[in-house]
Formats: C-alpha cells, structure tokens, sequence
C-alpha cells in the first residue's frame, strides 16, 4: 500500500495496522526518513515538490517489484510533501513477513529506491534565502543551488 | 500536447503546465525540447543543460530519443532528490 500526504504520520498505529489480523506476520521492518539540518538551521524548512500521478505510480511498481522479490504480508509506503520543518518525519517504510530477513532487506531495497526514482524535489530555506537541492549536480559549485 | 515542469524548470519557465501544439517536423523530445528552446529566453536557460533535464512521457521516464505522439503528457524536471537526500 501507498499512501503520498501532506499531512503526518503516526508510526505506532500504521505499524499495529499492518499486521493486525494477520497471524502469520513474525517480523515488521521500519524506516523513517527526518528532515535534517543541512545548514539551514533549526528554523529551517523544505518544501517537497512531487508530480501527482507519477509519485503514485513509481511507488506502486516498487512495492511490486519488493513483493517479486521478497515473501512479504505486507507493504506501506507513505512519503509527505509540501513545507517540511527541520525535525519533521518525511518518509515512513514498513515492511511484514513471516520471516525477519525478507522484511528487513524489502525495507533497505524499499528505501534505497526511494532516493532514486520518486519523482519528489527539494526546495529548502532558511528563512532568508532559499535554493533547489541537488538539482544542479552537472554545474560547478557556484551553482549548486539555484536562487531567484 | 500537455506539458509540466517541476522545481526549478517550473520556477526557471515560470509556468507549471501548458498546452502546446507540436510541429509536425518535431518528433522525438530531444527535437522537442529544441524546439521549446526557442520559445523565449526564459525556456532558453531552463533547457541549456540537457544533462540536469529529466523527461517523464505519460508518467513514465524516457530517454531523449523517445518519439512523441499528439495526445502525451509530457513533464520536465530537474533529477529527483526525494525520499533521503537531505534525510539521515
């Protein structure tokens, strides 16, 4: 299951809800991407970008492609956007199997992807200026961010 | 032909969609994204360095030498940097 929001996450509940009633589950797999200070500082923020449409479909074929790969009960996917404070929880991957290799290895493959696939964007402040992370990676330094 | 951009070809372009009407000698996005080049200073500079432009058809990501059809969507964006980048 995928879920793209703007709005948090609660942990605990979707970790009880993926394998409730589900008595062959014995492992759940987590990760939890945060925001981090990058330099911003702790008032900073991003602002997360995606593509409606296509955010949902590239993380439907990779849950596909975890549970071709790994014996899985279970699977959820849930990635924020929109104005993210420093501190705030980004990204949640959970994964539930009978066996505690394939949930832990589907959540490292799951979350790996995420990184390189999804189409998700970056714009980060700091209160004073702002610029697009990464986007520049074939420019020299100077241009790394991109400003207005 | 629909087309979107995202992040800083969208805030470079100035515009996040738009719907164009493609020359019938424009078939292939690298052809495509020539032709968008000149329609101002603005897609210009957007599209200068092919190398940090990414091209998604219809949702799904294609190289420079995917041919188009009248009725795509077409988006433009820069690399992806979602899910850990800035993440521990």
């Amino acid at each position: 299951m995928i879920r793209v929001q703007q709005g948090k996450f609660d942990i605990g509940a979707e970790m009880a809800e993926i394998c409730e009633g589900d008595f062959a589950v014995g492992g759940v797999a987590s990760f939890v991407g945060v925001v981090r200070d990058t330099g911003s500082g702790p008032d900073g923020f991003m602002t997360l970008e995606h593509y409606p449409g296509m955010t949902e479909r590239k993380l439907a074929d990779i849950e596909q492609q975890a549970r071709a790969r790994w014996d899985l009960a279970n699977v959820l996917i849930v990635h924020r956007y929109g104005k993210l404070a420093v501190g705030e929880q980004i990204v949640l991957v959970i994964t539930a199997s009978a066996h505690r290799g394939a949930a832990l290895e589907a959540c490292h493959f799951l979350i790996d992807w995420l990184k390189t696939d999804a189409p998700f964007w970056k714009y980060e402040e700091d209160g004073q200026t702002g610029g697009w992370v990464g986007a520049l990676e074939s420019d020299d330094a100077a241009k790394l961010k991109w400003r207005d | 032909m629909n087309v979107l951009y995202f992040a800083w070809l969208r805030t470079k372009i100035g515009i996040g969609e738009e719907t164009l009407e493609l020359p019938e000698e424009v078939t292939t996005v690298s052809e495509f994204l020539d032709w968008l080049g000149q329609r101002g200073p603005t897609y210009l500079e957007a599209l200068q360095d092919r190398s940090v432009v990414r091209v998604a058809v219809n949702q799904e990501y294609v190289p420079f030498d995917h041919v188009l059809a009248p009725d795509d969507e077409v988006a433009l964006f820069p690399p992806v940097t979602g899910g850990m980048d800035g993440v521990t």
